[in-house]
């Protein structure tokens, strides 16, 4: 199952070449303490989008998760709009923050709950389901905000967790990788990670091998939920107001960002140590062409490009030349065709 | 085998107490839609007559053409085990930038050569998405994102942003040609534009293919069943080809009466409104993993879908709300049509 593919070291590579150009490119500007704060500042968000929607494709059954955006920003709006109601965000600054994640986390939770409910027990084809729970979502942060954008403020914690600095790292990316760390290791080394890959790669054998698929099923779209909510919270931090349209491009980037880290969209592969290395290197990629002044229509149209190279990449397996275990992968290139 | 047991397991599980209605349910999902189509309908002119004004009437079928036609498209593609998102991009980039080469090159272009182009253009973008859907492997949900984000950007990036106000020649007299008219009680002209004409000529077509053709045999078969269409002797290649050069067609023509209809080009039109085209469709009955579906269902799926959109305000329920409604109802539509779903369940 754990075949390693190349993507790992082709990822790595990319964000060497990404340095090196971005470096050439700005006349070392690119390379600045600064920069690259700011882009490691911007990783998380999209980068929590990016596990969950590979959590999603990993578990299989045409699995994918394309309300992951608009449950990031309802529990933003969710939280800022009941909590504000209770504490002010300048004189309990404490408390406010503490609420306030717990609220955004809460509605990730059910958000993601109902997803998985819906696809597991009503068997709702996850494309569906997550087209309409999005709309659902979005529809409901609509409501809560009466269409407008809610004022977060800069309560202190709440406001470090998007904008301070740890040893000169921001605290959004650290917490971002404590939190890839945790599910990598899940995903490895509990029976949960062992259910969801095998769920994804064949789920008859796994239904006949009796695992509890269903909860499988809707364990992951309620991880998912709550990394959408994490994204939602770091947003919330860092950009000090709350919209229910914000990030529209994130649901191509989340899928972009999981494809070119070789998750598998039909299910049952994908490493979170790629799915990390890939946000980074697309964060690099975006910036780069921020500095060389091209917008943003130029960049939705570079990504659309990039996703489809990249599935080009992964269906002619060319990473695997890069791989050191090059001979080991060609021997299992049979089996996705064997099992369709 | 065992797959056929555990289908025919679940199946008996769903039958249920109604194992008439069920299995007319089954045969037949667009009479739910019918059944929900003309109960929503009651309801809202209980609510508010002014529904059942021709007026209002006469909007909700200008309001189907364009979600119609990408419907019949998205259809084709739905019953041969695929999904498209890029639809709306394709038509966007294409009527946008037929505008633009009329408008400076050939002014007094007649309307059926624009309808012409517009068509060979959408063919050429979605025989692109049916290369690549075939070529790479992947699902068509993914490769089709990129490629709206790949069609969509390279408009608004090279081609233009800016809104072109006064159409060329034919193109703005087109959308204005009405088939009948009349006055309503407060005095205003109403209308129902020519172009309504093109979606039932387009249905009736799609019709013909789906069902009178090999072709369409193929896209049935493909969609139940791609590995067996591939050893009944099927070419897998042309009919990928065939279902997103047509849904490419319908986009482009599709985009074309959008600005004639609108009189006005604006490139950021259109995009976005892909998920209620799918979601008419799936409510028509047509099942999104593939090889069901009918035309008649989709025709009701866009009218139930246009309807709910047009009368949320009628009946008094504030448009910030509007959302919400519409994603519970795609959500309640799918679970009640999973019942049927799941007896054909393929194995995988």
């Amino acid at each position: 199952m754990r075949t390693k593919d190349g993507h790992f070291t082709v990822l790595v590579a990319l964000i060497v070449v990404l340095m090196t150009a971005g470096a050439i490119v700005s006349g070392g500007n690119y390379l600045s303490l600064f920069n690259l704060q700011s882009m490691a500042g911007q990783v998380p968000e999209i980068g929590l989008l990016a596990i969950g929607v590979m959590l999603a494709m990993s578990v299989g059954n045409g699995g994918i998760e394309l309300s992951g955006i608009a449950l990031a920003n309802l529990s933003g709006v969710a939280a800022a709009t009941l909590v504000a109601g209770h504490f002010s965000a300048s004189s309990d600054p404490g408390m406010f923050s503490l609420f306030f994640i717990l609220v955004a986390l809460a509605v990730g939770l059910l958000g993601g709950l109902l997803n998985g409910l819906l696809i597991a027990y009503l068997k709702i084809t996850a494309i569906l389901c997550t087209l309409g729970t999005q709309m659902f979502f979005i529809g409901l942060a609509v409501v809560l905000s009466d269409g407008r954008s809610v004022r977060v403020g800069a309560p202190g914690p709440l406001y470090e967790i998007g904008n301070g600095f740890l040893f000169e790292i921001p605290i959004s990316f650290l917490l971002f990788i404590a939190v890839a760390g945790l599910i990598g290791f899940v995903l490895r080394y509990t029976p949960f990670g062992l259910w969801l890959m095998l769920n994804g790669s064949n789920p008859k054998a796994s239904e006949y091998a009796g695992f509890p698929q269903n909860k499988v099923i809707i364990a992951t779209y309620t991880v998912s939920g709550v990394l959408s909510s994490l994204a939602g919270i770091i947003i919330a931090a860092r950009t000090i107001n709350v919209k229910w349209d914000y990030g529209t491009s994130y649901l191509l980037v989340a899928i972009l960002i999981a494809v070119m880290a070789g998750v598998r969209p039909e299910g049952g592969y994908g490493r979170v140590v790629c799915v990390v290395l890939s946000a980074i290197a697309l964060q690099m990629m975006s910036s780069m062409l921020n500095f060389m002044g091209l917008s943003n229509f130029v960049r939705d149209f570079a990504w659309g490009a990039l996703l489809l190279g990249f599935l080009a990449i992964g269906r002619f397996r060319l990473t695997d030349f890069f791989s050191p275990q090059f001979r080991a992968v060609t021997a299992s290139v049979q089996r996705p065709q064997a099992r369709k | 085998m065992s797959a056929a047991g555990t289908s025919h397991n679940q199946a008996a599980a769903n039958a249920g107490p109604g194992g008439g209605l069920s299995g007319l349910i089954a045969k037949r999902p667009e009479f739910v839609t019918l059944v929900l189509l003309m109960a929503i309908c009651i309801a809202v002119t209980i609510a508010n007559p002014a529904f059942l004004q021709p007026s209002t009437l006469i909007d909700i079928g200008r309001a189907s053409v364009v979600t119609g036609l990408f419907a019949l498209g998205v259809f084709v593609i739905l019953a041969a085990g695929g999904i498209d998102v890029s639809f709306t991009a394709i038509a966007a980039l294409t009527m946008y930038s037929i505008t633009l080469l009329v408008q400076k090159y050939a002014p007094d272009l007649s309307i059926v050569v624009v309808f012409a182009i517009a068509i060979a253009g959408g063919v050429f973008l979605g025989v692109v998405n049916g290369f690549l859907v075939y070529t790479l492997r992947v699902p068509s949900l993914i490769v089709t994102i990129g490629t709206q984000y790949f069609f969509r950007g390279g408009l608004l990036a090279f081609i233009g942003t800016t809104w072109i106000m006064e159409l060329p020649g034919e193109m703005a007299t087109f959308g204005r040609l009405s088939l009948l008219e009349f006055e309503t009680a407060n005095g205003a002209i109403v209308s129902l534009p020519v172009y309504f004409l093109i979606l039932p000529v387009v249905a009736v077509l799609t019709w013909w293919i789906m069902r009178r053709t090999l072709m369409g045999r193929a896209i049935f078969s493909l969609g139940g069943n791609p590995e067996v269409t591939a050893r009944l002797g099927y070419n897998v290649k042309i009919v990928h080809l065939f279902v997103f050069g047509y849904a490419g067609a319908l986009a482009g023509l599709a985009g074309i009466v959008h600005i004639t209809a609108n009189r006005l080009a604006n490139p950021f039109d259109l995009v976005g409104t892909e998920i209620s085209v799918i979601a008419a469709v799936v409510l028509g009955g047509a099942r999104i993993t593939g090889g069901t579906g009918s035309v008649i269902g989709t025709m009701l799926g866009v009218l139930l879908v246009v309807v709910v959109d047009n009368v949320l305000v009628m009946v008094g329920i504030p448009s910030t709300w509007q959302r919400v409604f519409v994603g519970a109802f795609i959500l309640l539509a799918a679970a009640f049509f999973v019942t049927r779903q799941r007896k054909f369940k393929p194995a995988k």
